[in-house]
């Protein structure tokens, strides 16, 4: 994992003196609350319905078990004891004070944690895959140039005041597990055609009331000028970027306007000059960033597929988890074990202090202490070896960690809505909890397999509704909460937008419309392909008549 | 409103003058975009210095010719949110190697001075009553910056390096 050095620990601790002051100067009246808005949005602080949230940056989703101690100290002093993992990779704090949060902001720097940018029109947290430097399949390890941009844009003095928020993400695996398509700017590492790793630059993705998939602006870059291209799409944006409508100020909508093509002539011809500036970078930079990351000194040991078969076979329980949580490790022997954070009664994304702290020692004891959390609001144990992987399902499934749910239709992303959000137009957490109380057969789940279920509360996306399998979006209808769902929706390699399958249905309604989606899937299933699959074969108008069919029906009766 | 330039309290000599007022026989003068593109040689043919005022929704490349004789370039801020301005002083100093007076007008505020500084500024309109106690403490700021900019400070790569 990245350190901080003596200048990096300057810098955050810098930030959070002045933060202090500008604390200071709001309480002390000299600050408007207009003019400190922005202020404490770039340090992750927003006016929520019933208090201030914090979020919490986690770059890149890793986490050392020190940091998620830390996490859990946080939630016991200054929250109610829970914090909220996410799809960013970060964390939330929900019932903050602003008058604690300089001294908050100080213990997170002492374990080399930040609220910098967490919020506000400036570059967001850098986001990745959760699997980086582990998956099996990763072509190279996409968190040495998440950190490069994470020191690049942290207090970048020009793009702080941006038309909108700016997201990047940074996938090294051919498997898309950061949605980088959907971000303002996605990087895919892949070796061009004399074989030399570098990105594939997508530009101009995102959700919100205007979703659209990113363009390829480049088709290889060089690592060596990531930044430099990076800061030209920024300038090109910083100038041409709407800022005349707070919903058309993102780089989708100015990217779609002029054209990727015409995009891409103004960020050739500013990069042309910058290129070979200061910000390119010294391969010994690259080199000295990869040494933070260099693979952590694994034991040789045999890969006990076989063995594990034996105990699989003596218990349901353990063979369910282990079919659905557990994931195949580059190096022989070991396995990336999933914790997700969703199961009946369980608020999608939140954990509470004691489960954060017992998650730090199971990370101790069977994973050399790191933990990555995900897009999808969970956490990952990254190098637990096999032969742990029975006595670490027990001591999960005695913390009631071990739902055995990963990427199934109960693993759902689901933003924070209307119980906590002044945004959200519906409740989008007891909808969730009436999705995991409805489908409580986990066989009968993990025969339906890979089906993800994106909840938003409101048309701004937080819930990833336009990129889920199954998308249901939360509307007002004439002072009612209704929710409106699509179907075909994707955020990996081949990201798609879903279709909007009917009129919106109450609460009560959906998951039985998701029983009708699901057993129309199994009806029309070819060959054990995906739901995502077969949803593109058919197209949507069986999936219609499952579930308005079904409903009108019932009007009828 | 006081003038600070080089992080000291200055005498601000220039006059601002509207695009549809009658420009003053003599005296330095700031002028807008509109007037110096339709009266530029007349501009250049004074005895006093002149500077020219850009909105934020008028990048320098429409500045053309005579730039160099600029004594200085304001750059507005017409709300605090409006981050235009710094990519147009960082073009201004890093791609026309304009090295007069870059003055920040409009909503110049306190908490945004240490980002102007980095971005090639040098002379700030500030609306505070104690502008200079206030300029010294917000430029102060940060002592570590990761990115190289116009106004060429070391950046946290190059300390690094030097280790």
């Amino acid at each position: 994992m990245y350190r901080y050095d003596e200048f990096d620990d300057k810098l955050v601790g810098e930030r959070v003196e002045q933060f202090r002051r500008q604390v200071e100067r709001r309480l002390a009246g000299e600050l408007s609350e207009d003019q400190f808005k922005p202020l404490r949005l770039m340090n992750g602080l927003y006016m929520q319905l019933h208090a201030y949230m914090l979020r919490v940056n986690v770059p890149y989703g890793s986490l050392s078990s020190k940091q998620m101690r830390a996490f859990a100290h946080i939630a016991r002093t200054y929250d109610k004891g829970f914090g909220h993992f996410t799809t960013r990779q970060n964390i939330q704090y929900n019932w903050v004070k602003l008058e604690e949060t300089p001294d908050l902001l100080r213990e997170l720097a002492d374990v080399e944690v930040t609220a910098i940018q967490s919020s506000g029109n400036c570059v967001r947290n850098i986001t990745s895959d959760q699997y980086a430097g582990r998956a099996e399949e990763e072509l190279a390890d996409p968190r040495i140039y998440c950190e490069l941009l994470r020191q690049y844009s942290v207090l970048h003095p020009e793009f702080s005041y941006l038309p909108r928020k700016f997201k990047i993400a940074v996938t090294g695996s051919p498997t898309d597990r950061a949605a980088v398509a959907l971000h303002d700017i996605g990087l895919r590492m892949h070796r061009n055609d004399a074989g030399e790793m570098g990105f594939e630059v997508l530009v101009g993705g995102g959700q919100g009331r205007t979703p659209f998939i990113a363009h390829t602006i480049r088709e290889w870059l060089a690592p060596e000028h990531v930044l430099s291209y990076v800061e030209a799409i920024l300038r090109i944006y910083n100038i041409f970027g709407r800022r005349d409508n707070i919903n058309k100020a993102r780089i989708k909508i100015i990217v779609n306007q002029m054209g990727i093509d015409k995009y891409r002539e103004l960020v050739d011809e500013e990069w042309e000059r910058i290129r070979d500036g200061a910000l390119k970078l010294p391969q010994e930079e690259i080199d000295r960033i990869d040494a933070y990351f260099a693979p952590p000194v694994y034991e040789t040991l045999e890969d006990l597929t076989t063995e594990l078969g034996a105990l699989r076979e003596a218990d349901t329980d353990f063979d369910r988890w282990m079919g659905s949580n557990v994931i195949a490790h580059k190096i022989d022997g070991y396995s990336i074990v999933n914790i997700t954070l969703k199961a009946p009664g369980r608020v999608p994304g939140d954990i509470n202090a004691d489960d954060m702290d017992a998650i730090a020692d199971l990370a101790d004891r069977y994973s050399l202490g790191e933990i990555r959390v995900s897009h999808r609001q969970n956490l990952t144990l990254v190098d637990v070896q096999q032969r742990d992987l029975h006595t670490l399902w027990q001591e999960l499934d005695a913390l009631t960690l071990a739902t055995p749910n990963l990427g199934q239709l109960t693993d759902i992303i689901c933003c924070p809505g209307l119980d906590y959000c002044n945004l959200a137009n519906a409740r989008s957490i007891p909808l969730a909890d009436d999705i995991n109380q409805h489908f409580l057969d986990v066989d009968h789940l993990a025969l339906v397999g890979d089906l993800t279920v994106n909840i938003s509360g409101c048309m701004n996306a937080c819930g990833h509704h336009h990129v889920g399998n199954i998308g249901i979006l939360g509307v007002d209808k004439r002072g009612k909460e209704y929710f409106q769902l699509t179907l075909g929706g994707s955020s990996d390699e081949g990201a798609s937008l879903g279709d909007r399958l009917g009129r919106g249905l109450p609460q009560e309604e959906v998951p039985g419309a998701i029983e009708a989606i699901v057993d129309c899937y199994l009806e029309v299933r070819e060959d054990g392909e995906r739901f995502l699959d077969a949803y593109r074969r058919v197209g949507i108008e069986p999936f219609k008549d499952a579930v308005y069919g079904t409903a009108d029906n019932k009007e009828v009766a | 409103m006081a003038l600070i330039k080089n992080g000291e309290l200055a005498d601000d000599s220039f006059v601002f003058v509207d695009d549809d007022a009658a420009l003053p026989p003599n005296g330095a003068v700031i002028v807008g975009l509109a007037l110096w593109q339709t009266s530029r040689e007349d501009l250049l043919q004074r005895s006093e210095a002149i500077g020219l005022v850009l909105k934020s929704d008028q990048p320098p490349e429409l500045i053309g010719d005579g730039l160099q004789q600029l004594a200085v370039i304001a750059l507005e801020f017409p709300a605090f949110r409006d981050g235009r301005a710094y990519s147009y002083a960082r073009l201004l100093r890093e791609k026309y190697d304009f090295r007069g007076e870059l003055r920040a007008v409009g909503d110049v505020l306190l908490e945004q001075l240490h980002f102007m500084v980095r971005t090639g500024f040098d002379a700030f309109d500030i609306q505070s009553d104690d502008s200079l106690a206030d300029f010294e403490v917000a430029a102060a700021d940060f002592s570590v910056w990761y990115q190289p900019t116009a106004d060429g400070r070391d950046t946290a790569l190059e300390l690094r390096r030097r280790q």
